[in-house]
């Protein structure tokens, strides 16, 4: 395998159980071109350089194209304005400074620690009553089960969105964030559907805020729609409904990886599963190092607004960049004995939330999530193993979980 | 084990401490004695002149975190007063003698006192020790009437920003146009002349104290330069601070008012000018050939080093065979204000200055210092995560201005620092080693 | 117990503030005020604050330190 086509290989779907093979084999040239003219990022500093360097730019999405339709007024005049507003305001993951400082100010405004931190309880009670739900059954579907709607309930509640909706959602969901994804990006078709799904999500957004106007709830959507006080700018409604929309899908498609990535390692690991169930106090230390050794976003992709001189390459202003956070967490030069699954690793300086700028802004209530799921589920499931090893994977390669997750049980404790 | 005294650390405060930690992460078993002249284990200094001022925190809550078991000796309140090295010891305060094998000097160095008339009048305070901050904690509580900073430096700056805080009227005075000038340069000292208006604190610029005047024995006043009088009851001299060498003065070493001269490995020279391999210094007290400067000699004040240098010098103690050069650049940060100000490299010097990204009216942006075409500084006022970027290319030698196509980037505009000229006095070489002084 | 975070390291990224709020606040875009001396019972909510902390910028006195560091 040439060098310029492995992560190709990292996309293929093939090789989604297991990338970090490949990762070992980029990370032999920190910065490594692509045939398509990518620069991939592999090596922990180079990442970590990289991440601080401002002239990594996260506005690289493809323009906004919505689909003919055949009604001249909608594809000459209504879908052009569309494309121009949508590509100036982008959600704030697809931003740069200043616009995305502003963005991001906002959000963390109503992502309050007291908002947060009071969804312990409400967290808890969800995991009791999804694992309740497979009782009296010797197979778990973990992702159905519990990973995927525990922390759509969470994000619905923290929002204002009501749960309800959800079935209708969760397909927009499940597409839009495929706008992570190198070969979505790249395919005509499946950018005319993300295009479509937005609007549809937008439309419902846009009746939700007004909604929260008319009835604010102690919600973050219902905070964020407030006008904004003596000298301070509220959000405007067009920034409004993308923050809305990415905290959703945000909510929707990554802490399902985190479980489920935790609980097939753990399952992997049954030593680690018997200690956790022991020592719940384990836990934070276990989910830093699974946000290391499987986090739930792979690569996140940037644009060099300049030249960048970085592990001997240059990488040419104006070519997009991928940042393979999971890779940098596997470096042999940062992390000893890195293949291994090891949570008492001191100094786990790791990339599973990325950094910077766009440092994750769930991340706290990702923690809250994954912590009361895997230790409610390491107590209560009694002898659990897996299925199926590995399992089937979803199909994303920066969003990369898998599909589901069959866990034998000889009973709920 | 017994006849051998082992290591014995002089100075118990942030040096000192990593310095014995990094002693015994790094093998060492044998009898370690801290000698500190404060009575208090080691503590961080830099919240004294923020959240202890303030209120916020009680000077004893500052005890710094012992991170390893060190089973140490320890012998505090009392200061070193003399050191021998040929028959290899240490005299302290109290006249006992401290023998040693290798020797760890991590005494770092004390408020510069008001030079002046009035120094011991009540209600004149420094800012550098535990006690000094716990003493104006108590004056700040009463509160004065008001109080007069002198100096605009770091620890002045920050100390007025607390006072207006606590509800205090202010009078900054230095002696340059801005705050911060000799470290930052006027122009970026600029943007605190702007938190001080907004925050209500009178700044007196190109105003320097002659004297302190008092009544019945209490500063009432403070006598001007240029004839004027500034009316107060609390005065905080904030005029940097002077190194703790007198004790080195018959101890055969290359030491100064300007610190303890060291090689790059961070091991002090003797007046012969060879490194003696059983004494190394960390910390504020230690002028060492920077290799990332090109070799220029420079004691450097700053938490950051402190953490590295001992952990350099404790290394060049415990492998002589294998003396590396200790590379640094010098980090700081201070908040004032409501202002989280973050600086790598050593500012003083530059000959132009460069605003890289974000926007100076609204006080958020990241400037870069450069000096014959190098870049050498970057200081970012709540703009800390892209800091790191420019210390990489700082630390590289990289041109000036070293980013360009970086987001939030305007035009970018080559200015004039505006450092003020060398202060009259000390020699030069003395003020180069003072760059990184604040 | 004892607590003392690098505040070069610091990057006002505020996962502490989330982990242990009694202990770690974030004042306006950056600056970050922490007790350096909290309660011992905080023990736990700040190992989790020094674990979740993404630039491990946080130190703390080990729980056991007075039993080893005897002479």
């Amino acid at each position: 395998m040439s060098e310029d086509a492995l992560f190709a290989e990292v996309l293929d779907p093939a090789n989604r159980a297991d990338p970090y093979p490949i990762y070992a084999r980029l990370r032999r040239t920190p910065v490594s071109r692509q045939r398509d003219g990518a620069y991939v990022v592999s090596t922990h500093a180079a990442i970590r350089s990289l991440l601080f360097d401002p002239r990594l730019s996260s506005e690289d999405l493809p323009p906004s194209r919505r689909p003919r339709t055949g009604n001249p007024l909608t594809d000459w005049v209504l879908n052009p304005i569309k494309n121009r507003v949508a590509n100036a305001h982008r959600p704030l993951i697809f931003r740069d400074p200043p616009a995305h400082d502003t963005l991001r100010g906002f959000v963390m405004n109503e992502f309050t620690i007291a908002r947060v931190n009071g969804l312990h309880g409400r967290v808890g009670a969800l995991v009791d009553t999804l694992i309740e739900q497979c009782r009296g059954r010797d197979t778990v579907c973990l992702v159905d089960d519990l990973s995927y709607p525990l922390p759509v309930a969470v994000i619905c509640e923290l929002l204002g969105v009501p749960e309800a909706d959800e079935p209708q959602f969760h397909a927009w969901a499940t597409q839009l964030a495929t706008a992570l994804e190198p070969d979505a990006r790249r395919d005509d078709e499946a950018r005319r559907v993300t295009v479509t799904t937005f609007d549809a999500i937008a439309a419902y957004m846009r009746r939700l805020i007004r909604e929260k106007r008319r009835h604010p709830g102690d919600d973050m959507l219902s905070g964020l729609a407030r006008p904004g006080r003596a000298g301070a700018p509220a959000m405007g409604d067009v920034d409004l409904i993308a923050t809305a929309v990415l905290l959703l899908v945000a909510g929707h498609e990554t802490t399902v990886n985190l479980i489920t990535n935790g609980m097939l390692t753990l399952l992997r690991h049954p030593h680690e599963l018997d200690r956790l169930k022991a020592d719940p106090e384990r836990a934070p230390r276990l989910i830093e190092e699974l946000l290391r050794y499987e986090p739930p976003v792979h690569f996140r992709t940037r644009k060099a607004l300049g030249a960048i001189e970085i592990a001997g390459t240059t990488i040419p202003k104006g070519a997009p960049v991928i940042l393979l956070f999971a890779s940098g967490n596997r470096d042999p030069e940062r992390f000893a004995d890195p293949d291994r699954f090891d949570p008492d690793r001191a100094d786990n300086q790791h990339f599973g939330f990325g950094g910077g700028l766009h440092y994750c802004v769930g991340a706290p209530l990702a923690r809250i999530e994954a912590e009361i799921a895997l230790v409610t589920l390491c107590r209560r499931l009694v002898r659990p193993t897996l299925l199926d090893d590995p399992p089937p994977y979803r199909a994303g390669a920066s969003l990369r979980g898998p599909s589901n997750l069959g866990i034998r049980i000889a009973g709920i404790a | 084990m017994t006849g051998d005294p082992g290591i014995v650390i002089v100075g118990a405060s942030l040096a000192g401490l990593r310095g014995a930690e990094a002693l015994r992460e790094g093998g060492y078993d044998g009898p370690l004695t801290l000698v500190g002249d404060e009575p208090y284990r080691p503590y961080d200094r830099p919240p004294l002149s923020k959240h202890v001022l303030a209120g916020e925190l009680p000077p004893e809550a500052t005890a710094l975190p012992q991170q390893r078991p060190l089973r140490a000796h320890w012998r505090l309140g009392q200061p070193a007063t003399a050191l021998d090295r040929t028959r290899k010891a240490i005299r302290l305060g109290d006249g006992s003698e401290v023998p040693y094998t290798k020797l760890l000097i991590a005494t770092g160095a004390r408020a510069r006192p008001w030079p002046g008339e009035g120094a011991h009048l009540a209600g004149v305070f420094t800012i550098r020790g535990r006690d000094d901050a716990a003493a104006l904690r108590l004056a700040l509580a009463r509160p004065p009437k008001h109080v007069l900073v002198i100096g605009a430096g770091l620890i002045g700056c920050e100390a007025a920003s607390c006072c207006r805080d606590l509800g205090v009227p202010v009078t900054l005075a230095d002696p340059n146009p801005t705050p911060l000038a000799r470290v930052l340069g006027t122009l970026v000292g600029g943007t605190i002349v702007e938190c001080l208006r907004r925050a209500d604190v009178a700044y007196r610029a190109g105003t320097k104290v002659r004297a302190l005047m008092g009544e019945g024995g209490h500063v009432a006043g403070a006598h001007l330069h240029d004839g004027g009088l500034i009316e107060t009851d609390c005065v905080i001299v904030a005029l940097g601070a002077v190194r703790d060498t007198e004790w080195l003065a018959q101890g055969g070493l290359r030491a100064d008012a300007g610190g303890l001269t060291c090689d790059a490995a961070c091991r002090a020279l003797t007046r012969a000018g060879d490194p003696d391999p059983d004494i190394g210094a960390a910390g504020d007290v230690a002028r060492w050939p920077n290799p990332l400067y090109g070799g220029r000699e420079m004691t450097v004040e700053h938490w950051g080093n402190a953490v590295e240098q001992a952990a350099h010098a404790a290394r060049s103690l415990l492998r002589p065979d294998d003396p590396r050069p200790y590379r640094h650049l010098p980090a700081f940060w201070s908040s004032q204000f409501g202002i989280n100000i973050k600086a790598v490299g050593l500012a003083e010097g530059a000959d132009a200055v460069a605003i890289v990204q974000g926007d100076r009216a609204a006080q958020r942006y990241l400037a870069v210092y450069g000096r014959s075409g190098r870049s050498i500084a970057a200081v970012s006022f709540d703009q800390a995560r892209w800091l790191p970027s420019y210390a990489d290319r700082i630390a590289e030698g990289a041109a000036f201005p070293p980013i360009l196509d970086a987001t939030d980037q305007g035009r970018v505009e080559i200015l004039a620092p505006g450092f003020p000229p060398a202060r009259p006095g000390p020699a030069a070489d003395e003020r180069m080693r003072e760059m990184a002084h604040v | 117990m004892r607590v003392v975070v690098d505040l070069n390291r610091c990057q006002g990224y505020a996962q502490c503030c989330y982990a242990a709020p009694d202990s770690f606040e974030l004042r306006g875009h950056e600056i970050l005020f922490y007790d350096p001396a909290p309660p011992d019972e905080a023990r736990p909510r700040i190992e989790r604050a020094q674990q979740a902390c993404p630039v491990r910028a946080i130190s703390i006195e080990p729980a056991s330190l007075d039993r080893e560091d005897a002479l």
